[in-house]
């Protein structure tokens, strides 16, 4: 599977990664080389096998709608990075 | 006479009930031992007043007639559990001034039962990688050789254990992340059936595979462990409903007539030749204490490594999305606006291999490689569910080598990512069926260094499992030697 | 108030909708943090609100039911086997940088809703209905350049319901959207505060000339909250598509915001990065798995749906199809209504003991009259009235008794709604009571006639118009306490 280094990018920015050149370089051939290794799945028949998403066959459980939480807002926001207010603050948000 | 820190939790029990020494006195050895041989490693962060007042709290539940079995005992818990007031880094700089606003499920538990929390140990970051190497906090060394790795990902815990820093860590178990590295400082490590462990406030890797477990000096110490572990837990979905646990109490069965199914691909090329010496010696033991050993067959499991680098770097690209410099956790000092904040703080609060999982993970999931990668993993895990289950309808156990080969040296393995997955080609299978399994000390290599052997047991089991490990204990003393360098 | 582009020859306008309605649960989809609207700022986010590391989602019961509920009342297909995906994005008010929601496998499949359009009877397709979590909100006032969060909001549930693009007009979208709205108010599952955001509208409009097969390209614009600027934006929409292809131009496929300000839609900027989601199930939360005795329990639990009530309406209150049609419109309204047709004391020439038509009739023309009036006036909902139905009732009591005359009645209700007391206290100080007493009334006649002998000349010499003006003379002096009926009565046996 080739991977080049644009494909790395677009990666990269779809998971809010940054990469200089050199390291989409290295990302690169690490990725194909992981990508080989999966690659192996293929020598594999799965041809009418249901996916298994849980190790187990468990049901949802559903909790009874009842609030259980209290307002912690001020332990919560001590370890924020930046707060006003209540507020979490980010860079300016533009629709 | 074995030193407190070679004891296993049953006897500290005893020391604790004879009044022999208090819980403070306890804990005071083991951060003092902590402290000495903070060279290893293996702790990110010690809490000694905390340690020292929970201690002194048990004391007076001892004294009072109203602890638990566990009360004064000291443990080491890994940096991914949250502890309610303590830093807990999960092994990243991105997390390097989280202080967990509440406790995991796990933590409670065991703070509940008495226990007292020397601190939080190393790992590879987000539990990444089976060497310790990955963490922001640096390598951890191994006992038996410092110039090793303990494995990884809960190498800190290991370490911690097998040197004598306390008596029980937590650990856990995504891909061997608890066996492994058990193996690699011989001693004994548990991961439980998928469920049976809460995984509320536990770090989520890969959320499906994720699951706790305890690293201990023995099997005995294990089930002790495990029977305050487990258990049902509203918090998590993915709970199991279970009645509590008792696997104590399933210890003292004879293993007569235990039917253990060698699979045999677990013993095929790859696997280093000291290792496979060893683990023939442990079946001739498990045969003098009148097991029956058959071949089982685990075809699909010879894909069980490629199936897993596409599962969990796919669940793990999205549960490590929330790290993004907003509510808790590292923000870049500068920035130009909102998206630059997020690549900024990200790009600089994760390392390599977790960068590298979530590139991976993020791909296998976008669009026009969904099916071809990640559903494709997903049936094939079913095939290796499927094939578990076909042999356990032949056998009770089964059995083989926890790792290819034992401890590597330190830097061996960082440049090539595929040769340091391919170390966990043993215990991935496990995860991806949701079965209980671990591993314990089968014996040393001619340079001394621990070899684990690997069970694995039908869903809950456990206690089969817990059992048979616990009566090899009884055959053999692997678990009770320690490494020279430590016992001072 | 069809617009010229609605019906451009030569063009075919194509309407598709996907509503957010918020389920109204106590607590939120996946934690116990209160769902309450209007707290201090992150005051309802929860550490499982908040994303924190290691926290994990359990689901509401009641917000399943709720879904279920939805599901049956549009006669779709309930999946027995639902999942929960999650839908991968970075957004600051999007916590954990995933929304869970439903994709592969909904709670709701395919359903339909009849709307009533000027060509009569129309089928709108529901596709889906599926529940998530909804975001938080980002708050753009000065924080010196910067964004705040607010995250009370993230981790509502909603259930996001899709309809197929059925639509060919706005009028035909604003029905399709009222009618929704009233049928999960109906259901009790959604406040239906529009204000507050509980129910609220993306329009996906696209257009293509007469004839042809394929779509137009489409545009989606997005968190419209209002019917009247679900109707602008689409109108603006479709005037600037037309526009544009009829310029040589081509739409873009893209996202667009509705300003209420300026009535018009703008294309979002931050959202023009091509999207991939990377659905995939979520591993913290098994598939549901809906028993059949669970469905069965929560259809036992469907009210009377409006089609229903309508036709109830019509049938045994004898109620035009307009006061029906008004007074089904909304669960509330219609309760109201039928709380105050019960309290009613049957009228005395009732043969039995239950209000009679005439009854239901004068219920009908206080509420859709004097107190819609009312309520519009003082922009408030009928469960924010001040008269309850119950005294509403009392009033009407009053006015069949002949206690009350059609004026007095009005400035009973008026201190009703300012709530001065009850309905025979306010009578009592206020002194309303109409005179029915014939002796006192004959005194009033006898002074008026003897007072306007002019006007008895002119009456006597055949000019009838003089009547009403002693008629007039009469309540004047009784301070509009006489009942006119007999007044009139009265007069003419004097006068003749
Ligand atoms: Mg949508
Ligand atoms: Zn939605």
């Amino acid at each position: 599977m080739a991977i080049n280094n644009n494909d790395v990018q677009k990666i990269a920015q779809l998971a809010r990664l940054e990469l200089n050149d050199e390291q989409a370089t290295k990302f690169s051939s690490e990725l194909a080389s992981i990508l080989q290794l999966v690659e192996q799945m293929k020598t594999c028949d799965t041809e009418s096998i249901a996916p298994m998403t849980h190790p187990f066959d468990a049901a949802l459980r559903l909790r009874e709608d009842a609030v259980t939480e209290k307002n912690l807002r001020d332990k919560f926001q001590s370890i924020a990075p930046a707060t006003q207010d209540g507020l979490y603050l980010v860079p300016k948000v533009i629709d | 006479m074995d030193k407190l820190h070679q004891k296993t939790l049953t006897e500290l029990q005893a020391v604790l009930r004879n009044g022999d020494c208090s819980a403070r006195e306890l804990a005071e050895h083991f951060l003092q031992r902590i402290e000495s041989h903070n060279r290893l490693n293996a702790f990110i962060s010690v809490d000694t007043e905390r340690a020292l007042a929970q201690a002194e709290r048990a004391d007076e539940a001892l004294k009072s007639g109203t602890g638990s079995p566990l009360t004064g005992i000291p443990i080491a818990h890994k940096d991914i559990f949250c502890t309610d007031g303590l830093l807990t880094t999960c092994g990243s700089k991105i997390l390097n001034n989280f202080v967990a606003p509440y406790d995991a499920t796990v933590v409670s538990r065991l703070n509940t039962a008495g226990m007292v929390t020397l601190g939080k140990t190393n790992m590879d970051e987000f539990a990444m990688g089976s060497s310790n190497e990955t963490s922001h906090y640096g390598p951890v060394s191994n006992p038996w050789n410092t110039t090793r790795v303990p494995g990884g990902s809960s190498g800190g815990s290991a370490t911690a254990v097998a040197a004598g820093l306390t008596p029980v860590a937590t650990g856990t178990d995504t891909g061997g992340s608890i066996r492994q590295p058990a193996a690699f400082t011989g001693i004994t490590g548990v991961k439980p059936s998928y469920g049976r462990i809460s995984r509320y406030g536990m770090i989520a890797f890969a959320s499906s595979l994720d699951q706790a477990g305890p690293m201990t000096r023995c099997a005995e110490d294990a089930a002790l462990m495990l029977d305050v572990m487990c258990g049902f837990d509203e918090l998590d979905s993915t709970s199991l409903q279970q009645d509590s646990t008792q696997f104590c109490a399933q210890l003292e069965k004879s293993v007569k007539g235990l039917k253990i199914g060698l699979p045999k691909s677990f013993f095929s090329e790859g696997l280093d030749a000291e290792v496979g010496d060893i683990i023939d010696s442990a079946i001739k033991t498990f045969k003098k204490m009148g097991c029956t050993i058959i071949d089982v067959t685990l075809p699909s499991s010879e894909l069980a490594v490629p199936c897993y680098y596409v599962l969990a770097p796919a669940e793990a690209s999205s549960n490590l999305s929330r790290f993004d410099g907003v509510r808790f956790g590292h923000r870049a000092e500068k920035y130009d606006d909102l998206v630059d904040m997020y690549q900024k703080s990200r790009s600089e609060g994760f390392g390599d291999e977790v960068k590298r999982r979530i590139m991976i993970g993020t791909y296998a999931l976008s669009s026009g490689y969904y099916d071809a990668y990640y559903s494709k993993a997903q049936k094939l895990r079913r095939l290796i569910s499927n094939d578990f289950n076909r042999a356990f309808e032949q056998c009770d156990l089964i059995l083989g080598p926890t790792t290819p080969s034992v401890a590597f040296e330190k830097n061996a393995k960082t440049d090539d990512p595929v040769e340091m997955y391919l170390n966990d080609i043993y215990t991935i299978p496990a995860n991806l069926a949701g079965l209980p399994a671990m591993s314990l000390p089968a014996g040393f290599d001619p340079k001394g260094l621990p070899i684990g052997l690997h069970l694995v047991a039908p869903y809950l089991e456990e206690g089969r499992m817990l059992n048979a490990a616990h009566q090899f204990q009884l055959n053999t003393d692997f678990h009770r030697t320690f490494p020279e360098e430590f016992i001072e | 108030m069809n617009s010229a582009k609605n019906n451009t020859p030569g063009w075919e306008v194509v309407i598709g909708l996907e509503v957010h309605t918020q389920l109204k649960t106590a607590s939120k989809i996946f934690s116990g943090a209160s769902t309450a609207f209007g707290s201090e700022p992150n005051t309802q986010a929860c550490a499982v609100d908040l994303g924190l590391p290691g926290v994990l989602p359990v689901a509401n019961l009641e917000a399943v039911r709720m879904a279920v509920k939805f599901g049956l009342a549009i006669d779709a297909n309930i999946n027995r086997t639902n999942v929960f995906a999650r839908k991968n994005y970075f957004y600051p008010d999007l916590p954990k940088g995933y929304q869970i929601s439903q994709m592969e496998l909904p709670i709701v499949g395919e359903g339909s809703l009849a709307i009533n359009t000027e060509k009569g009877e129309k089928i709108i397709g529901i596709t889906r209905a599926h529940l998530e979590e909804d975001a938080g909100k980002s708050l753009h006032e000065d924080f010196h350049g910067m964004t705040g969060i607010d995250l009370n909001r993230a981790g509502t549930p909603l259930l996001e319901i899709v309809s197929e693009p059925d639509m060919r007009s706005s009028a035909e979208a604003v029905a399709y959207l009222r009618k929704l709205y009233s049928l999960v108010t109906y259901l009790e599952i959604c406040d239906g505060n529009m204000q507050e955001g509980s129910f609220r509208c993306d329009a996906n409009v696209s257009v293509r000339p007469v004839g042809q097969k394929e779509l137009g390209t489409r545009t989606e614009s997005k968190n419209i909250n209002s019917f009247r600027f679900v109707e602008r934006a689409i109108e603006y929409e479709i005037e600037r598509q037309i526009d544009l292809i009829e310029d040589g131009g081509t739409v873009v496929q893209e996202t667009r915001l509705y300003d209420p300000d300026k009535h018009e839609t703008r294309s979002m900027r931050s959202k023009e990065e091509a999207h991939d989601y990377r659905y995939f199930p979520d591993p913290d939360l098994p598939p549901m798995l809906l028993e059949e005795s669970f469905i069965d329990g929560v259809r036992g639990t469907l009210p009377e749906l409006p089609e229903a009530k309508y036709t109830r309406f019509i049938e045994s209150y004898n109620l035009s199809v307009e006061d029906a049609a008004q007074l089904t419109v909304s669960r509330p309204i219609a309760d109201y209504y039928e709380q105050v047709v019960e309290a009613t004391q049957p009228s005395t020439n009732a043969s039995t003991n239950t209000a009679t038509q005439a009854d239901a009739k004068l219920a009908a023309n206080w509420i859709i009259g004097e107190l819609f009036a009312a309520l519009n006036n003082d922009d408030l909902t009928i469960e924010q009235s001040p008269v309850t139905a119950v005294q509403l009732a009392g009033l009407l009591d009053r006015v069949k008794d002949n206690t009350l005359s059609g004026k007095t009645a009005k400035q009973v209700f008026a201190a009703l709604w300012h709530q001065e007391g009850e309905v025979d206290a306010i009578i009592e100080s206020k002194g309303l009571k109409q005179i029915i007493d014939v002796g006192a009334i004959e005194t009033i006649v006898d002074d008026v006639l003897a007072r306007c002998t002019e006007q008895v000349q002119q009456y006597k010499s055949g000019n009838e118009k003089v009547f009403g003006f002693l008629v007039g003379q009469v309540m004047q002096a009784s301070k509009g306490k006489a009942n006119p009926g007999q007044v009139n009565q009265l007069l003419k046996k004097k006068l003749n």
